[in-house]
This record gives structure tokens, C-alpha cells and sequence, in this order.
């Protein structure tokens, strides 16, 4: 399996066997895209009682992953624009509000984080190395429909253990803009637009009822920014600043990284 | 240890006539407690931790403490189930000496926090209970702090607490280093001898609060003269 062999060419006495039978389907605390806990068959742990310890305090204490977020990205005529928030949460904790949900794969290819953290920075990065050996290989970028294809293979591979991804794979190629939705059921999907998260029914409203195909980079952005604010403003799990990033024929540009509560004061003063 | 599920539950009354058999559940996992702290500085870094060990209503020992030495320019803070944190530094001091070997220099900070992250991950589904956070000097000499969470997502921050009391720590931590949402403050860029005075009054507050927290504060001053550790007392109780 991928997870192994990239851990065991670097430490040969630490890899973790990936065979073995038991695998921990349960994600504790929210879970953007909808996982269900599943209960296991045949040998060792329960995965409820294995992953929350010491319940005699009467607290249920359970291992927390950071999770919860609004991400969004869509396509119009001069590119794509990719804009998140930065929220982690722990249940119902908020870990840090400083987090970086857009992972630069390469100059030309960008890849959003929503699940759990750790999975989608560690596949995503991943992903970049396995980017690179494509270019070195065939002395060409590689595709963004190819490099969606390979994390959506490499994930396939733990359908059903746990992993908590929903990511969305920007870039330009020589088929144009490219965005594809990849996620850890094994969806893989090509649009025009998406919006992966907690918040993501609240960044559609205002991203569905603004978009339009002739939009400039300017009003493009705004839109991006505005349906980010929006879904700060309504969901719990997603807050902090928003990262705005826009692809374009010559690769990405980050655009701009605003407090939400600045975007808030300046949304309050020009109504 | 036996996860202690079966003796009396949450003050449910016992069925005095059952004699069918029980499920006994074995818990993998304990949860000892403790609270780790890291600040970066603009030349130094801190990292402190109290030294109370405990499980369930117990303590096990007052002298415990959950910061660890890597390197002269790296500490890192583990809590969470002791076990895990014990294996985990050996790991890392094993892959530190591997490191050392074949690239003939010191990991730098930045370095041991990527590959913490992957051996994190690498345990993705029985997961390190353990909450990690680095504290050390980066390559041009500043303060790093970086936090973790317990399968390897992680971050560079200023200051992170992370523990039994770190909800209580990090808001406390948010108004006096990042001065987060106050109107009208000097933003002061903060001294290695107020760092360490927040740090004590910090863990003073956490020990009143929080019942996994106390008996003795260990900090860990870093400069790039080298590691200066004290030790000062706190609550008992």
C-alpha cells in the first residue's frame, strides 16, 4: 500500500504493518463530509472504546483530530479561484484559526484541505511528490485530471478505514483551467464549481446566486471572499481569515488574506 | 490497564442478581494528564510543562516531567497516555542518531517537527495518544514553536499550550502574547524575562483549575547559548 511504502524506504524498524486485518473506521467528533462510525469484525479492539480513553471521570475523552471548514473554488474565464477559511477544531475546541487549507502542490497546481487535517496534508503532500517524479519521468507537467486521478487511487486503497478527505484539485494545463473534487469515499468529480466543508451550503447560496461566466479577476474574487465570509458567518466550525487564491494560465497568485472581522466591518459599512 | 468502565458506572445502581457474564473491554489507551506549553520569542524559545502524573482519580508521581530534550536547540513537550509519550521520544531520539549518521548534522527544528508529523501518520489508524509540541530555534536563530495534533497534522505557531488545561491556557495566551481583538493596545514584542514570568503565572492559574495539573512546573529556556531548565513549585492538591 502507498502508506507503507513511502514510510518504509526512510525507517525500516518503524513501519506500521498495513495488512493486518483491523482498521479503525471511525472518525470521533464532526465530520464534514458525513462519515458514519463503523463496528468491526474479527479480531482485537472495539473502535469506539479504543479511541476514547478513560471514561470512569464520567468525561468522554476522546482522541480529537482537527476537522470543520468552508472551502470553495470555481471556474470562470480567466481561471479558477480557490478561496478558504482557516478554522481547525478539535470538537468542539477551536485548535487554531490560522491554518493553511491550500496546499501548493506545485507553481501551477493547488489542492484544499476540509476533513481531517492530518490525512489531507500528508496525501496532498504526497500527491506533490508524486507530481514531481511524473515531471522527471516524462519531461512534461503533469495534468490536473491526472494528478486527481492519482490521489484519488491513493486513497481508494483505505476506502472504509477512516481517512476523512474532502479536497478540491486546481490548476491550468493545456486543456485550460481544471478542477476536480476528489474525496475519501473515492469521488472523483470534474465542475465548474464546488464548496467542500461544514459550510459549505452556505457558500453555495452566494456563489450560486453571484456567478456569472464574464466575470472579471477582480469581481471573481470578491465573490470568492464574500461567500467565504458568509459561511463564517453562519457556521460554528469555520472562521479566522480568508486565503484567496487564483489560477491562472501562468499558475497560481495568492490574492489576498483578510480577518474575517475586518471583512465583516467592511461588508457592515458599505451596506 | 483495565479501563475501568465496569466499576460502578456513572452511579448507576448494580443489579445485585445478574450473574450472566459482563463484557470486559480493554482499553488500549489511559489518559495521565498534564499540560505542555511552548512560546517562541524573537531569539528564544520556552517550553514548559508541570510534572503531575496521574490516572483516573490517582497520581502517580509529582515528579514526572513531559518536556524531553532533542536537541541543544530543541525541546519537545509530549502529554496524553504516558506510554505513547515514552515511545515516541525513543523514536524520535532513534531517527535524531539515524539522521545524524548518514547526513553528518543536527536535525533542525523544522526538520524534526516534518518528520514527527510523518511518524505520526504513520500510526494513522491506532493512533500516538499524544499531544506534541515542539519548541527551538530555527535555522536563522528565532523562536519556533510548532504544534501537533495526535495524528501529525501541524502547524508553526508563536505560543500553543496543549494538554488537559490547554482550553483554559490558549485564550489566556491569545490576550497577553497575540493581543488578539483588543482595541487601542501597543502591540510589545515580548522579553525572555516576561515570557518566563507569564509561563509561571500561566501554570499558577492551570493548577487552581484543573485537577491533572500541578505539584511542580518544569520550563525549559532556549537560547543559542544553549538549554537553561528550572524547576518551581506548584499547588499539591
Amino acid at each position: 500500500m502507498a502508506l507503507a511504502s513511502v514510510l518504509n524506504s526512510d525507517c525500516a524498524d518503524f513501519s506500521f504493518d498495513t495488512c493486518q486485518p483491523f482498521g479503525f473506521g471511525s472518525e470521533p467528533g464532526q465530520s464534514s463530509l458525513g462519515f458514519e462510525a463503523r463496528s468491526l469484525d474479527g479480531l482485537s479492539f472495539s473502535v469506539k472504546s479504543a479511541l476514547s480513553a478513560g471514561d470512569e471521570d464520567g468525561v468522554e475523552r476522546k482522541i480529537e483530530f482537527l476537522h470543520g471548514t468552508t472551502t470553495l473554488a470555481f471556474k470562470f474565464q480567466h481561471g479558477v479561484i480557490v478561496a478558504v477559511d482557516s478554522r481547525a477544531t478539535a470538537g468542539s475546541y477551536i485548535a487554531s484559526q490560522t491554518v493553511k487549507k491550500v496546499i501548493e502542490i506545485n507553481p501551477y497546481l493547488l489542492g484544499t484541505m476540509a476533513g481531517g487535517a492530518a490525512d489531507c496534508s500528508f496525501w496532498e503532500r504526497l500527491l506533490a511528490r508524486q507530481c514531481r517524479i511524473y515531471e522527471l519521468r516524462n519531461k512534461e507537467r503533469i495534468s490536473v485530471a491526472a494528478a486527481s486521478k492519482l490521489l484519488a487511487n491513493m486513497v481508494y486503497q483505505y476506502k472504509g478505514m477512516g481517512l476523512s478527505m474532502g479536497t478540491m484539485v486546481c490548476g491550468w494545463d493545456k486543456r485550460g483551467p481544471g478542477l476536480y473534487y476528489v474525496d475519501s469515499e473515492g469521488n472523483r468529480v470534474c465542475g465548474d464549481l464546488f464548496a467542500v466543508g461544514s459550510g459549505s451550503m452556505y457558500a453555495y447560496g452566494v456563489m450560486d446566486s453571484g456567478l456569472r461566466q464574464d466575470l472579471n479577476v477582480e469581481e471573481a474574487c470578491e465573490l470568492g471572499r464574500r461567500a467565504i465570509y458568509q459561511a463564517t458567518y453562519r457556521d460554528a466550525y469555520s472562521g479566522g481569515q480568508v486565503n484567496l487564491y487564483h489560477v491562472h494560465s501562468e499558475g497560481w497568485t495568492r490574492i489576498s488574506q483578510e480577518d474575517v472581522l475586518m471583512l465583516h466591518q467592511q461588508y457592515k459599512d458599505q451596506a | 490497564m483495565l479501563s475501568m468502565q465496569n466499576f460502578g458506572d456513572n452511579g448507576k445502581m448494580k443489579d445485585y442478581h445478574y450473574t450472566g457474564p459482563v463484557e470486559h473491554r480493554f482499553s488500549p489507551y489511559a489518559f495521565n494528564g498534564g499540560t505542555v506549553l511552548a512560546v517562541a520569542g524573537e531569539d528564544f524559545a520556552i517550553v514548559a510543562s508541570d510534572t503531575r502524573l496521574s490516572e483516573g482519580y490517582s497520581i502517580h508521581s509529582r515528579d514526572s516531567p513531559k518536556c524531553y530534550k532533542l536537541t541543544d536547540t530543541t525541546v519537545i513537550g509530549c502529554s496524553g497516555f504516558h506510554g505513547d509519550c515514552l515511545t515516541l521520544t525513543k523514536i524520535i531520539d532513534a531517527r535524531l542518531k539515524m539522521y545524524k549518521h548518514s547526513n553528518n548534522k543536527t536535525m533542525t527544528s523544522g526538520a524534526i517537527a516534518a518528520m514527527l508529523s510523518t511518524i505520526l501518520y504513520s500510526r494513522r489508524f491506532f493512533p500516538y495518544y499524544v499531544y506534541n509540541i515542539i519548541g527551538g530555534l530555527d535555522e536563522e536563530g528565532k523562536g519556533a514553536v510548532y504544534s501537533f495534533d495526535p495524528v501529525g497534522s501541524y502547524q508553526r505557531d508563536t505560543y500553543k499550550a496543549g494538554g488537559s488545561a490547554s482550553a483554559m491556557l490558549q485564550p489566556l495566551l491569545d490576550n497577553q502574547i497575540g493581543f488578539k481583538n483588543m482595541e487601542g493596545v501597543q502591540h510589545v514584542p515580548l522579553t525572555k524575562d516576561k515570557a518566563v514570568q507569564l509561563v509561571k503565572d500561566v501554570f499558577i492559574s492551570a493548577a487552581e483549575r484543573d485537577v491533572y495539573t500541578g505539584d511542580a512546573l518544569r520550563i525549559c529556556i532556549i537560547t543559542k547559548e544553549g538549554i537553561n531548565e528550572q524547576t518551581l513549585p506548584l499547588r499539591k492538591d
